[in-house]
């Protein structure tokens, strides 16, 4: 499809609009529907289009594989460090989100947004590798 | 130090699974280890200082997730029962993580060591989540994290068959966890509740109104556990799952994974319908007893039969099982602290005889019966501490499998069901004859040629094994630790009932 002019510029139109999208969702997600989650698969979506478009190879210059593979651990350490401030400075327990602020609503925003942050940086790249483990199939 | 104290709870989890996810940015083996063996090493501590302070202090510890209270919010409850369980799988963690290092490098590629190190230490995490949380729901998540784990552990055996049995083990493995999800579903209509304490105090009023659905929750968690614990006519997935897993993988899992669910069982049996719903006019005693002797025959005739000695063992467990599922459903106090004395006996001596098993194919490539002729002289220490803890898993008077036995041997006596006295001492007969047929492979014939350069394995190897072996004599004599915790447990769970 590297020939197709009405796609690649298509593509290169869509592309911005689609990562703003995802951190409308993620953003969102705290106090609507919405959320790391979701973020993340639309991310990938975006990664993915990129790679149909304009090869593996070029996705894979703008998301190295393995970098990718170790996205995946790191929103899971996010995630679960997210709860550890509780435990080290505060009196709370783990996963308590009041050491964020000093409003209870206020603060568990805070600590709801960290650990979506962690979701969105695991989902979307567990998304893209198991995209490149199946594109990369046959081809090595 | 009194902060730290306050957490060992979530330490318990948090230690394996941020070891988890450390391995996973790790690329070469060795790394991967050092974090697995600094993560198996600190949970024990953390699981012998719940003990010993749930044992001084008689209370239940409380571990309220996020600071909500605990009904609403996920709750970790420490009482004897899991401290106990938490220690044994630890404990195996433990002695289980020098192993690995060798044994992993050998028959894992080296690319994959750092995610079977991860996927180790996820399955951890999940076990001991599985034991230590008091939540319905939270238990069922963890369950899926050690399951999925353990799926990829067994997937990555060097025999292709692995990813069949990884396959079977997959399917069964889903419905006994979708079964024991619609169970806690059913609970949750009914009383709105997850929490198994909780629980327990509003089913006795939901029970004169809503028997049928409880009735039925019982019934599905119990099938659905019962899958999960390889219970005789569930057990299909087990000993395909184990033959082809890799060594360690599989000498892991034969100590703790059952051992996680049936601790599961007897969580919801004692602490919660035991003390709303009816037992005593419902056989469900009667039903499991049945199936723990189908079990403890019938696995163990297939053992005799079997020629590959990895799956040998695997009916061996299958059998094993049914002796602690007997202790259990007698549902006195001898009879329950007999199956939780079996579950640490059976976890330290099916170790060893799989860490034994794990050696020969480590210095000889070899898993069949036949093959291992004449191993005995080439590798006596090992060969030695097999027939110890296969000794172990007979019964004989001197060893920890005697303990469990005695115990249960009494319970049965107490239910007032003499015969089964005579049921488990003939069972035990058939456990001399597929370990005695190793035995005369190993020790009384002449070596094939394949294994003439077989000699001991490394002292990484051997250590763990050795120590599992002398841990079988050791708790055949001294039984504070297994015998005493295991009374005051079932003291604890009865309440007052003799």
């Amino acid at each position: 499809m590297k020939l197709d002019l009405i796609l690649r510029v298509g593509t290169k139109l869509i592309l911005p609009f689609l990562l703003i999208f995802a951190f409308y969702v993620h953003f969102h997600g705290d106090y609507g529907p919405g959320g790391g989650f979701q973020a993340g698969v639309i991310i990938a979506a975006s990664f993915i289009l990129y790679a149909i478009i304009f090869g593996l190879d070029a996705a894979k210059r703008v998301a190295p594989q393995a970098i990718v593979e170790r996205l995946v651990p790191l929103g899971v350490l996010i995630y679960a460090s997210a709860g550890l401030p509780a435990m080290i400075f505060g009196e709370g327990r783990y996963l308590d989100y009041g050491v964020y602020g000093h409003e209870f609503t206020h603060a568990h925003e805070w600590g709801i947004l960290l650990v979506e942050s962690g979701v969105i940086t695991t989902v979307a790249s567990t998304m893209l590798a198991i995209f490149y483990a199946f594109a990369d199939r046959g081809t090595r | 130090m009194s902060g730290l104290q306050e957490h060992l709870p979530i330490l318990q989890i948090l230690v394996p699974l941020f070891g988890a996810i450390l391995t996973a940015f790790t690329r070469r083996g060795i790394t991967a280890w050092a974090i697995a063996a600094i993560a198996s090493g600190i949970a024990p501590f953390i699981s012998a200082g719940l003990l010993i302070r749930v044992l001084e202090t008689g209370q239940p510890i409380s571990y309220v997730m996020g600071s909500w209270a605990a009904p609403w919010g996920i709750e970790y409850r420490v009482d004897v029962l899991n401290a106990y369980v938490l220690l044994i799988i630890s404990l195996i963690g433990l002695i289980s993580i020098p192993y690995a290092r060798k044994s992993v490098a050998t028959e894992i590629d080296s690319h994959k060591q750092p995610w079977f190190y991860t996927m180790y230490l996820l399955c951890l995490a999940g076990l001991l989540g599985i034991v230590i949380t008091g939540d319905a729901f939270n238990a069922f998540v963890f369950l899926e994290i050690s399951s999925l784990a353990t799926y990829t552990l067994i997937a990555l055996g060097r025999n292709r068959r692995a990813l069949l049995s990884a396959y079977q083990y997959l399917i069964m493995g889903t419905i006994g966890a979708t079964f024991y999800i619609i169970g806690v579903g059913l609970l949750y209509v009914v009383t709105g509740t997850l929490n198994f304490a909780d629980l327990a105090t509003k089913l006795g009023p939901a029970m004169a109104t809503h028997n049928k659905p409880i009735l039925a929750a019982m019934a599905f968690m119990t099938v659905g556990i019962s899958l999960k614990l390889a219970l005789f006519p569930l057990h299909v997935w087990l000993p395909n799952a184990y033959a082809y897993a890799p060594s360690f993988a599989t000498a892991f899992l034969a100590g703790t994974a059952t051992k996680a669910a049936i601790y599961l069982l007897a969580r919801i049996y004692f602490s919660v319908f035991a003390v709303v719903v009816p037992l005593k006019e419902l056989p469900v005693s009667e039903v499991i007893i049945a199936l723990s002797l189908a079990a403890m025959f019938l696995a163990s005739i297939t053992a005799i039969f079997e020629q590959n000695a990895k799956r040998m063992l695997a009916y061996s467990s299958v059998a094993q099982i049914g002796y602690i599922t007997l202790g259990l459903a007698l549902a006195n106090k001898m009879g329950v602290a007999g199956g939780l004395v079996h579950m640490f006996n059976h976890a330290i001596m099916k170790t060893a005889l799989f860490f034994a098993l794990g050696a020969m194919a480590y210095r000889t490539g070899l898993g069949q019966m036949s093959s291992l002729a004449g191993i005995g002289r080439k590798m006596p220490i090992t060969t030695a501490a097999f027939v110890v803890a296969g000794l172990g898993l007979i019964g004989v008077p001197g060893t920890a499998g005697f303990i469990s036995k005695w115990y249960l041997a009494i319970g049965a006596i107490n239910h007032g069901w003499t015969w089964l006295v005579f049921m488990i001492v003939l069972s035990s007969l058939l456990a001399v004859i597929y370990i005695g047929r190793f035995v005369e492979i190993a020790y009384f014939r002449e070596p094939a040629p394949e294994i003439a350069n077989a000699h001991e394995p490394p002292a990484s190897m051997l250590a763990p094994l050795v120590i599992l072996a002398a841990a079988t004599i050791y708790l055949g004599f001294d039984t504070r630790l297994t015998g005493g915790t295991a009374q005051s447990i079932a003291n604890y769970l009865l309440g007052g009932a003799p």
